[in-house]
């Protein structure tokens, strides 16, 4: 008797196999933090709704120990986030001028330029920067 | 020339013995310029006839020796024992069915390249009798990376979305398809996009890149999947702003000048 092609099962843990399954997962990851910081700003504009003194007691806990551990990491995440995606532009958008290609660095450091505009815009509607 | 004693763990499968695979040792001498397809030759031709491989060109274009070596898919005639240590592991490639030992079966392949229409599909043919299509140096540019493609699976080999999910279309025929869609000859991303631009086309694809890094005609399969989704966006916000220039049936055949 012949048996069938053999079919490899995948375990669970597949992407522990490779360093770059393990940087993908990390990169998918980030996105999680990214949620959670819009979790936390629809909370503060729900306590906002009830009042100053909830809102005052929402921003007391941002500024709490815990609420600065997690407000550092969702940043340090945001930076991988944004980074990581950044540095794949230039294979989702390629550029053509004429029959040339623009360079990958050139779209990707237009993207860092687009945030920190965007990013200054924003710190000076929120008084930051005035 | 100088020798080197190489150790070849070679995952085996033979069908009518066993009923999962197995790895096998060689200890083989080789030389300094040998490739691992040298050595896999040297064991079939001196220690072991029953090993079954496949291969053709020996010259990284035929794309039918890719293996996983090392934990890496490669062509194993482009695969250098310089760049390798004394101890190496060859296996099938990952995500196919092994038939015998090094083979697998491609059919599932081959049945999606086939989905995905890998041909020319102008709206106006040339008859032939009017000579040639035209193209400039720069429309060739555009597409070329992506007509590099081998087929030597190295792409799905390494690609955890069709690893994991049967239907998912998969890098190589995807990227053959974008390949086709920006060929300034071609019309025929309307035709294509019912495979192409589904949830087991480029919307399965979670850019993991693997396929890209692992290519060794430098494909970039993972660009081609990208830049498909972001063509295949834009047709679908067309579609619900202007929805009368498409044919009732969704058979956009004829969406005349649409698939540039
Ligand atoms: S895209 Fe590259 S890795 Fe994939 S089959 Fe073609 S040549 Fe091989
Ligand atoms: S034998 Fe043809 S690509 Fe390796």
């Amino acid at each position: 008797m012949t048996n069938p092609p053999y079919i490899r099962p995948i375990p669970a843990s597949w992407w522990l196999r490779q360093g770059r399954y393990v940087r993908y997962m990390i990169r998918e990851a980030t996105c999680l933090f990214i949620g959670l910081h819009a979790l936390v700003l629809l909370v503060g504009v729900y306590r906002l709704s009830q009042g100053r003194d909830a809102f005052d007691a929402f921003l007391a806990a941002l500024w709490s120990p815990a609420g600065q551990v997690m407000g550092a990491v969702i940043v340090l995440m945001a930076v991988v986030h944004s980074v990581t995606w950044f540095n794949l532009t230039p294979k989702a958008m390629p550029l053509w001028i004429g029959d040339r290609k623009v360079p990958g660095w050139i779209i990707v450091g237009g993207h860092y330029g687009g945030w920190i505009v965007v990013s200054a815009v924003v710190l000076f509607l929120a008084g930051g920067l005035s | 020339m100088s020798e080197r004693q190489i150790t070849l763990e070679v995952l085996r499968y033979r069908p009518e013995s066993e009923s999962e695979p197995v790895f096998q040792s060689y200890s083989v001498p080789c030389q300094e310029e040998w490739v691992v397809l040298d050595a896999l030759n040297y064991i079939k031709d001196n220690l072991d006839r029953t090993l079954s491989y496949r291969w053709s060109c020996h010259m990284a274009v035929c794309g039918s020796c890719g293996m996983v070596i090392n934990d890496n898919p490669m062509l194993s005639c482009k695969a250098f024992l310089r760049d390798l240590p004394d101890h190496i592991r060859v296996e099938p490639l990952h995500n196919f069915p092994i038939e015998r030992d090094l083979m697998v079966e491609l059919d599932d392949f081959m049945d999606k390249l086939k989905s995905v229409k890998p041909y020319l599909i102008p709206d106006q043919p040339v008859a032939e009798e009017d000579g040639t299509y035209r193209q400039s140096s720069a429309q060739l540019k555009k597409y070329k990376p992506f007509a590099m493609c081998i087929n030597c699976m190295a792409c799905y080999s390494v690609c955890p979305q069709y690893g994991l999910n049967e239907g998912f279309v998969g890098p190589a025929a995807l990227a053959l398809a974008h390949r086709y869609n920006v060929d300034s000859r071609d019309q025929g991303r309307r035709a294509r996009e019912d495979v192409v631009a589904s949830n087991t086309g480029i919307w399965e694809c979670t850019f993991v890149g693997a396929c890209s890094e692992v290519c060794p005609k430098n494909v970039d399969p993972a660009a081609a999947i990208q830049q498909t989704k972001i063509a295949s966006t834009v047709d679908y916000f067309k579609d619900l702003l202007m929805p009368g220039k498409r044919d009732k049936s969704g058979n956009a055949k004829q969406a005349a000048g649409d698939g540039a």
